[in-house]
């Protein structure tokens, strides 16, 4: 989708396409749905009937209806193109989908050996092999074997990413390519319900329901209709009671200059915008209502590993136990950890090898037992050779050496304490029930953290860091990165005990997670983002996906979010500001032939009679197209308190939105009556 | 206008904001059971209440509960009053044997107490027995105050609970409110206008000798000499005390507060208008107090006293201007006379202290005047018919006024509060789409019976414009009034127009009685989902409820949605008006 990116705003193609849809949704089945751009279609409808009788019978001023109703149309037609535009942008994304999804062989692992049959005809837990080269025919989990696998056909990143069996990096995604060796998959997805469908459906929109604050905002707008629907109406009497009676084109326009279509036209278009923004950052939102929850976030809950440090931390020091050699330490250490394929694990291997000269060894020959880390023991370590070593984190050490009536000596926790308070990583080594001494693990914050954290305090969002550190190795890097809080040792319990906690006290709870272990919390967070590379589960219980597995992209989540709420509100607020013009256009206007003191209203100077009403219509349909663009991209944001933002907001949109129609209006008045339209 | 004059008003909105915050902490303990120092005298008669009624203090209502209450109350006390207007002649205390009230003016005039409108299509001397004054309308003056409170002390809570279902109790509320806070300011108040002249007595009608015969010309054309003056007597300072305490304004007189016996001094008249703004006011605080934030309090409070400012010196401003028409008339200022427009106005008030006056008894829904609204100038007389259009909410009706501010604050926090990038957030509490219907309803009930009405009457020429003493511009903002006034509770007439006809007053009766109770049941509905609801604490990135922006956010709410909605039927009448008689043109 990286060339979404590339796309321009008003795309031929997307235009063409948007244009012939604006006509289409003038059924009023569409139309309904939308009850302020309902009630101009209806005005439009009246005063096309009312023109055709005029002109049987010879009655009105044909030239002026005319020009009424046909920018009566234009408002429908503009609000309709401006929902369209919106679509078009998703629809070429779903086009561009379309294509990886196109029909493949499978090779379904059955009773009876390897059977090739069509990938539409896959089922959920059919198992299949995919070969080098291949394409992947299905979602579903990696179940044997571990191969790098193209997944540009969805994310847009070209470089290969791992995918292998078991772990956090089992999900595969059907349209997507295996470079490297073989792999099992069971498939995890009907066709039809694929991750693939459920992206093309939600970027073009097909599944769209309008959010929570969509709704309330239509409802003031339908009961704003209503309030100038009586206005008008109740009109007609005044005026007749004046000797002064008005046509029905006259009282239509006014009704719909003051109705917010401007806001009516435009809010499905940013509905849509909002959730295409999200796409072009390559997230998946399931639901707008998400996206929105995504604005109103309170708390940020942000794994350490990863997202606030630099991936992985490094060993950097051996600090032995009083009467241990160094070599003697780094020995253990290096033996406990040949088998430990994480990172931390191959660098306390790379350590001892520079600086005591141990050399890894062959595992094969010694008969050793490796005890593999698991999040009871929270230690991993190796038998060998009558050799029993142990690493883990101090406590987790500490129960074990109580189990072989051993202690900690004094020496080693102060160095473990010296350790987390400089933000490192204390993993203590024991052998035999007895303490050997402390690694030193670095971690390091990544550049920029503190910047964005700062951000989001100015927004109001409280940043916690999780971490299974310690308490003081998480308050050192906590300060370092400047987050606001930290959860310290933290177990999967301990983080959905956090969400809970937070949500009690009514806040919105925002966290990105990818592993098995995630889903519950990523299910009860009002915004869960899995990661792309994450497992099946964890992405069924998120409300987004991250394409790009990026954990700090949250921040940027929040802001669309933020983003989409403010357009709603911006525009809403321009809306109803530019009515006060629009009277000041129209009222002298109306009243001004049968008392010519009237015209002291006519504050703007406007020409004529007709060229006033004609202006402030015009202007009216005309703003709409004008403001497609910013319904589109969404009003500029920066990370700012809510007070500040109101006030540049209101000054823009709000003060803005009085003065920018008498300008328009006024200069929309020079123009039609230099080309004798009035 | 004069320094005088200015000093005047200055001196009053100072008196206001001093009684603001001392008031609205008191009546947060009342309401909140907490201990205060009336408990002594009160308490007792209190708890003797509940247990003659069988009201159990401590049960909490849901809206649904709280609202039905609320109704029956009402109910009950409106069918009350119109069987003593209709049976007065049977009851006693009637000196001046005056008969039985016809029935549609009775059923009017139930209404207009219960709703706190206090709308008078009729000469309360000439019509009102002692007993129907005082059992049946200076009763309800203390009722529906007391409701109105209750019904703000409800929203105030819905906002400030949390995860609860319940608002309250009525009963309680009405209890507490009446005995802790009208009964010993009425008391105290009456006391004081005695001491300035206000006349109390259930005497017969005084008769005088003229020292100057009257010859005047009767309806059959024959002139006669008048040689003496009836003089209406009553108890009049009791019941004039909570007219003014309870925003209600029906006056013991005609003449209302322009009556010496109802208004005799200026100070009188400027602890009348003080009186008006006491409680609505203090309420402020009261919100301020009870949410938790009393510097949202001051927030609203000063809201509603940017927007009487303006009103009281768009007012002032052209009453004092006088008449544009009387050419060559000194119509300043002097040492000798008022100057500006005097016509309809008492000389011992003066110009800044009729237009305050009116300004005060329409930004309340009072309606007590002490000058005739329908002699000001287009402008001058706009200016109390568009603090009515408003929907009452600067400073407002008691209670009534609050709650229908604080329904503009989630229509307002719902359209800017967007802007911050949030699901909209009053006080912690998610404005969301039942809240916004609500609100909308409430909004829209306003309009559609003022607009409605007044559209339907105008189209009547025998019904309705036979009894217009004025055709053009003013006779349209004569109509207006009428139902705006009805349905805003406020109770004041523009005069000229005769209500007291099958037509205006079923249809005033009408607009009022959906004007009070049409909108407080959308209202309570708000105010127990809100109760419901989770309140997120405030960050930085919560919209600001406590600073000049949103005053001024909130204030331009009001003026732009009012505004909106009856522009165009006012630049037909008093905007007209105004701009024809700049012509020469009057009507």
């Amino acid at each position: 989708m990286s060339h979404a990116k590339r796309r321009s705003m008003f795309d031929r193609k997307i235009v063409r396409r948007a244009s012939v849809d604006a006509l289409l949704k003038l059924s009023p089945k569409v139309m309904m749905k939308n009850p302020v751009m309902f009630v101009v279609e209806i005005g439009s409808v009246l005063t096309t009937v009312l023109l055709i009788l005029n002109l049987t019978t010879r009655r009105g001023h044909f030239q002026f209806d005319l020009q009424i109703t046909l920018w009566l149309w234009f408002t429908v037609l503009f609000a309709n193109f401006a929902e369209a535009m919106a679509e078009g942008r998703g629809k070429a994304q779903a086009d561009a989908l379309r294509q990886a999804k196109s029909e493949t062989t499978a090779f379904r692992v059955g009773k009876n050996g390897i059977e090739q049959i069509a990938s539409s005809q896959l089922r959920s837990g059919d198992v299949v092999q995919v070969s080098a080269g291949q394409m992947i025919p299905g979602d579903g989990e990696v179940i044997e074997g571990i191969a790098s696998v193209d997944e540009s056909a969805i994310t847009g990143e070209s470089a290969p990413v791992i995918r292998e069996a078991g772990g956090d990096r089992s999900a595969v995604t059907g349209g997507t390519r295996v470079l490297s060796d073989v792999i099992t998959i069971r498939i995890t997805s009907n066709p039809g319900e694929t991750f693939l469908d459920r992206m093309i459906a939600l970027v073009e929109g097909a599944e769209r329901q309008k959010t929570p604050n969509e709704i309330a905002l239509n409802i003031l707008l339908a009961g704003l209709t209503i309030i100038f629907l009586l206005a008008v109406v109740t009109l007609q009497p005044f005026a007749i009671y004046s000797a002064a009676p008005q046509t029905v084109f006259v009282l239509v326009s006014l009704l719909v200059c003051l109705i917010p279509t401007t806001i009516g036209g435009l809010l499905s278009a940013i509905g849509i915008a909002g959730m295409d923004r999200l796409v072009q950052h390559n997230v998946l939102a399931t639901s707008g209502r998400a996206v929105e929850a995504a604005g109103d976030v309170n708390t940020l809950l942000l794994d350490k590993t990863g997202t606030i440090t630099i991936g992985n931390r490094q060993a950097s020091e051996f600090v032995p136990a009083p009467g241990v050699k160094a070599e003697v330490l780094a020995d253990a250490a290096q033996l406990s950890s040949l088998a430990d394929e994480t990172p931390e694990g191959r660098s306390i291997v790379v350590l001892a090898k520079e600086k005591y000269n141990l050399r890894g060894r062959e595992l094969g020959q010694m008969h050793a037992e490796f005890v593999p880390f698991s999040a009871t023991t929270r230690m991993s370590g190796i038998e060998v050779e009558g050799r029993s070593i142990r690493k883990g984190a101090v406590d987790a050490i500490a129960r074990y050496l109580q189990e072989h009536s051993s202690q900690m000596p004094a020496e080693v926790r102060e160095a473990v304490e010296t350790i987390a308070r400089s933000g490192g990583t204390p993993l203590v080594v024991a052998e035999n029930g007895k303490a050997l001494g402390v690694i030193h693990l670095k971690d390091v914050v990544k550049g920029g953290m503190r910047e964005r954290f700062e951000q989001l305090r100015a927004m109001g969002i409280r940043t916690v860091m999780i971490t299974g550190d310690n308490p003081l190795t998480a308050a050192a890097i906590a300060r370092e990165a400047g987050v606001d809080d930290f959860l310290a040792e933290a177990k999967p319990k301990d983080k959905m005990d956090l969400i809970k906690r937070e949500q009690a006290e009514g806040k919105l709870v925002a966290m990105t997670g990818d592993g098995t272990n995630d889903a519950p919390a990523l299910a009860q967070a009002d915004v869960g983002v899995a990661m792309n590379s994450g497992t099946q589960a964890a992405k069924e219980a998120g409300n987004m996906v991250d394409l790009d597995s990026n954990p700090t992209k949250l921040i940027e989540i929040v802001a669309i979010g933020k983003q989409l709420l403010m357009t709603r509100g911006a525009l809403t607020t321009f809306s109803i500001a530019n009515d006060v013009a629009k009277y000041f256009a129209i009222i002298p206007a109306m009243f001004a032939g049968f008392f010519p003191v009237l015209n002291a209203l006519n504050i703007m100077h406007l020409h004529n009679a007709e060229s006033a009403i004609l202006s402030a219509i015009i202007f009216n349909a005309v703003i709409i197209i004008a403001l497609i663009p910013l319904a589109l991209r969404g009003v500029s944001y920066r990370p700012m308190s809510a007070a500040a933002l109101l006030q540049r907001n209101l000054l823009v949109y709000g003060l803005g939105g009085i003065i920018v129609p008498f300008a328009g209006i006024k200069l929309i008045d020079i123009v039609i009556v230099a080309m004798h339209l009035a | 206008m004069s320094l005088n004059g200015w000093l005047q008003i200055v001196v009053f909105f100072a008196a206001v904001l001093l009684f603001t915050k001392p008031l609205g902490v008191y009546m947060a303990r009342v309401f909140q059971k907490q201990r205060t120092r009336l408990d002594i005298i009160f308490g007792p008669c209190e708890r003797l209440l509940y247990r003659l009624t069988g009201v159990n203090p401590d049960e909490e209502m849901s809206w649904g509960v709280y609202a039905t209450a609320m109704l029956v109350f009402s109910a009950a006390t409106l069918v009350l009053t119109y069987l003593v207007e209709r049976l007065q002649h049977v009851l006693p205390l009637n000196p001046q044997h005056l008969p039985g009230v016809a029935s549609d003016l009775a059923l009017n005039t139930a209404i207009s107490f219960t709703t706190n409108t206090n709308w008078q299509s009729y000469v309360p001397e000439s019509t009102m027995s002692y007993l129907t004054q005082m059992l049946g309308l200076a009763t309800h003056n203390f009722w529906s105050a007391a409701v109105g409170l209750a019904l703000a002390i409800a929203f105030i809570r819905g906002i400030a609970r949390r995860e609860m279902k319940t608002l309250g109790n009525f009963w309680v509320d009405l209890t507490r409110g009446t005995l802790w806070v009208l009964l010993p300011l009425s008391a105290l108040f009456a006391m004081v206008l005695v001491s300035q002249g206000v006349v109390q007595n259930l005497k017969p009608y005084d008769t005088v000798k003229l020292v100057e015969p009257q010859a005047v010309t009767g309806t059959d054309g024959k002139q006669t000499t008048v040689t003496t003056q009836t003089i209406a007597q009553g108890p009049v300072a009791s019941q004039e005390a909570i007219k003014m305490l309870g925003t209600n304004g029906g006056g013991f007189f005609n003449a209302n507060s322009a009556h010496p016996f109802e208004n005799p001094t200026p100070l009188s008249n400027f602890l009348q208008m003080l009186a008006i703004f006491l409680i609505p006011a203090a309420l402020t605080a009261t919100l301020g107090q009870m949410v938790g934030s009393p510097k949202h309090g001051w927030a609203v409070f000063a809201a509603m006293a940017l927007l009487c400012f303006v009103a009281v010196l768009t007012c002032y401003w052209a009453e004092a201007h006088g008449n544009p028409l009387l050419h060559g008339v000194d119509q300043h200022v002097s040492a000798l006379h008022s100057g500006g427009n005097m016509e309809g106005k008492e000389v011992r008030f003066g110009i800044a202290n009729s237009a305050l006056f009116a300004t005060v008894t329409t930004d309340a829904s009072c309606g007590a005047v002490n000058s005739m609204h329908d002699s000001f100038t287009p402008l001058g007389g706009m200016v109390p018919m568009v603090n009515i259009l408003l929907g009452e909410v600067v400073f407002g009706g008691v209670g009534a006024g609050m709650y229908g501010m604080l329904v503009f604050v989630i229509v307002a926090v719902f359209i800017a509060g967007l802007m911050v990038g949030r699901t909209p957030e009053y006080l912690g509490k998610k404005i969301e789409a039942y809240d916004v219907q609500l609100s909308m309803l409430y909004v829209l009930i306003f309009p559609l019976l003022i607009l409605g009405f007044a559209a339907v009457t105008v189209l009547m020429p025998r019904l309705g414009l036979s009894g217009l003493a004025n055709h053009g511009p003013h006779g349209l903002s004569e109509i207006l009034y009428a139902y705006t006034s009805a349905t805003g509770n406020n109770g004041s007439a523009f005069a000229g127009l005769n209500a007291n006809t099958h037509w205006y007053n079923y249809t005033l009766g009408i607009a009022m009685f959906f004007g009070r109770f049409m909108m407080i049941i959308p209202m309570l509905a708000i105010a127990g989902n809100l109760a419901g609801k989770k309140i997120v604490p405030a960050s930085s990135g919560t919209f600001p409820v406590t600073t000049p922006l949103f005053t001024i956010l909130l204030t331009a709410v009001i003026v732009i949605v009012g505004a909106l909605t009856f522009f165009p039927a006012l630049s037909l009448s008093p905007i007209l008006e105004h701009l024809l008689l700049g012509a020469g043109q009057t009507f």
